[in-house]
């Protein structure tokens, strides 16, 4: 690797070689996924062969199973409007308490001590939260989607006000200043000139906060339980029994669990990268 | 009039953190408190309960399930953090050396972490269970002929592969993205020196990228500790309880094993050790950058 370095523009053959051998890591599983999705029960013969090989025929019937079983249309539009509102959420609120706490805690003992005391809830694992968090759900009546909206809102604050306050340190008071001899308040100068200059912020906020959304079984698990909806990944989990032996109307339904992302990450790949690059190393 | 519009800012900023102070109090410090509270009592999760002083604490580290599962979480965890952390600071420098179609393997590397745990944890179950042992039969491999997540001796293995298989995809773009702040005359001025291939990369990439190095150790220790969806996913804690993460175990016994207390308060000392990993990893690595 690194004498290539010394050779220059020379491409490294082995190294790109290697990695892409490498892939067959990543894609054997997805690969496993597809042909099992796609195969009848009787072609799984009891052999490597049998659960490997490509179908017979392509046919969609396991899916459209699936779905009914999995009442799929459902879970997928309950994942989407919990993701898509704490999105929505994390963009107005953090950002605006990210701006509130951010602006003041080097001049201001009582905002830097609230934002160690919001910072410093990244540490608490959802394990200690998850029982009291069970009863007091139910009592508030909000153990239900919008619960878990609540929720998601709150424990995504601490590294949501962390990357917006990190992010307001580069842009310079004097800007709202210009703004505020205009005559503008501190809302609407927040609102014009702040919000659309931290843009770049609002997409890593937005991905990250999807990315840990969309994927999370525990949150929905422990609150939701009694309202008979669920998440895409908790149908997963839920109908796991009804799929039995099938396997072929499992990986099916795995499969349809996995595409709305991947399809995501294909239209988006870049601004996710980054957004999780961004997301980590600030 | 200056002093009052001073004070009509410091108004507007009192209104905004208030209310999200309010919210976050509510549904992070208060179920925190109560979690502490419950974890001195009796409660199954229903009915009456009593207070029980420190019992639950005193029980707690007799009993050998709880004992288990930390030995399991902890095991997984440090190989977890350790595979992951080899094989993605080796996937990093090859994706970051010049090769061809450097953001096509880049993008193909980092699917596995867009992917649900819960999922992949059943895929690769499957895998596992029919493809492995399938394999291990053909190829006369004693140790593989039956499923790894069947013996009490190997099924962490399989949990430590899902969740490697994630992991590795985060931590090598974080190493990326350390490895392109090296600037290259670092290598040109070493390469004088002599210091090449795996000099090179000990004396001069890898202080550069102590960092990211951190960055990833904490991030990657953290996530193992609360391995929850692998688990349901895969073993669901068993066979024999051999693995039980200590989530999983808070989650099993506490929602609907009737130990609410008892529960609370291993979740209470599951806190102090994840808050206590967290400060030893970040004071000594941010020991380690200043020594540099």
């Amino acid at each position: 690797m690194m004498k290539t370095k010394k050779v220059g523009q020379n491409v490294n053959w082995p190294v790109t070689i290697l990695l892409i051998i490498g892939c067959i890591t990543i894609f054997f599983p997805l690969y496993m996924t597809v042909v099992i999705a796609f195969k009848q029960p009787s072609e799984m013969t009891n052999d490597i062969y049998g659960a490997l090989a490509l179908p017979a025929s392509w046919s969609f019937a396991n899916f459209a199973e699936a779905m009914r079983v999995t009442d799929f249309w459902h879970s997928l539009g309950n994942s989407a409007i919990i993701t898509i509102t704490v999105i929505v959420l994390a963009m107005l609120i953090h950002s605006i308490a990210g701006y509130a706490i951010g602006r003041n805690m080097a001049s201001s003992k009582f905002y830097n001590f609230v934002y160690l005391y919001i910072v410093s809830g990244m540490f608490v694992p959802f394990a200690i939260l998850m029982m009291p968090l069970v009863k007091q759900t139910a009592q508030m009546g909000i153990a239900n989607m919008f619960g878990v909206i609540v929720l998601y809102t709150v424990f995504y604050m601490p590294i949501n006000l962390m990357l917006y306050a990190g992010y307001l340190k580069n842009i310079p008071i004097a800007l709202e200043e210009a703004a505020r001899v205009d005559g503008a308040s501190t809302w609407r100068t927040y609102w014009q000139v702040i919000y659309p200059i931290m843009k770049p912020m609002h997409a890593t906020v937005a991905i990250l906060t999807a990315m840990s959304t969309w994927n999370d079984v525990m949150t929905p698990l422990v609150i939701m339980s009694g309202t008979g909806k669920n998440t895409l990944p908790l149908a997963q989990l839920n109908f796991q029994t009804q799929f039995g032996t099938n396997y072929n109307l499992a990986f099916a339904s795995y499969l349809l669990a996995l595409l709305p992302i991947l399809l995501f990450y294909i239209v988006c790949q870049k601004q996710i990268l980054s957004g999780v690059v961004n997301g980590a190393v600030k | 009039m200056k002093k009052r519009k001073m004070t009509d800012r410091e108004l507007t900023f009192l209104l905004i953190t208030i209310p999200v102070v309010a919210l976050f109090f509510c549904f992070n410090t208060l179920p925190l408190i109560k979690g502490f509270m419950y974890s001195f009592t009796n409660f199954k999760g229903y009915g009456d309960y009593d207070w029980v002083g420190l019992r639950n604490y005193k029980d707690l580290f007799g009993d050998s399930r709880v004992g288990k599962s930390y030995l399991f979480t902890f095991k997984y965890a440090v190989v977890g953090t350790i595979v992951v952390n080899v094989i993605s600071l080796i996937l990093a420098l090859g994706l970051n050396g010049k090769i061809k179609g450097k953001n096509v393997l880049r993008g193909i590397y980092f699917i596995p972490n867009i992917l649900g745990g819960l999922v992949i944890g059943y895929v690769f179950g499957f895998f596992f269970t029919y493809i492995l042992s399938q394999m291990g039969k053909a190829l006369g491999i004693s140790f593989l002929s039956t499923s790894i997540l069947s013996r009490t001796s190997t099924a962490w293995i399989g949990i430590v592969i899902v969740g490697a298989w994630q992991a590795i995809a985060m931590n090598t773009i974080i190493y990326i993205s350390g490895l392109q702040t090296v600037p290259e005359d670092v290598y040109e001025a070493g390469s004088i020196d002599g210091a090449t291939g795996w000099k090179s990369f000990k004396h001069l990439t890898f202080p550069l990228i102590i960092p990211f190095f951190s960055i990833n150790m904490v991030l990657c220790m953290k996530n193992f500790l609360m391995v929850f969806d692998q688990i349901m996913a895969l073993t669901k804690g068993g066979p024999s309880q051999s693995t039980e993460s200590i989530s999983y175990l808070i989650y099993q016994n506490g929602m609907s094993g009737g130990q609410f207390g008892f529960q609370s308060a291993n979740a209470v000392v599951f806190f102090v050790v994840i808050v206590a990993i967290s400060v030893f990893q970040m004071t000594a690595s941010s020991k380690k950058e200043e020594q540099l």
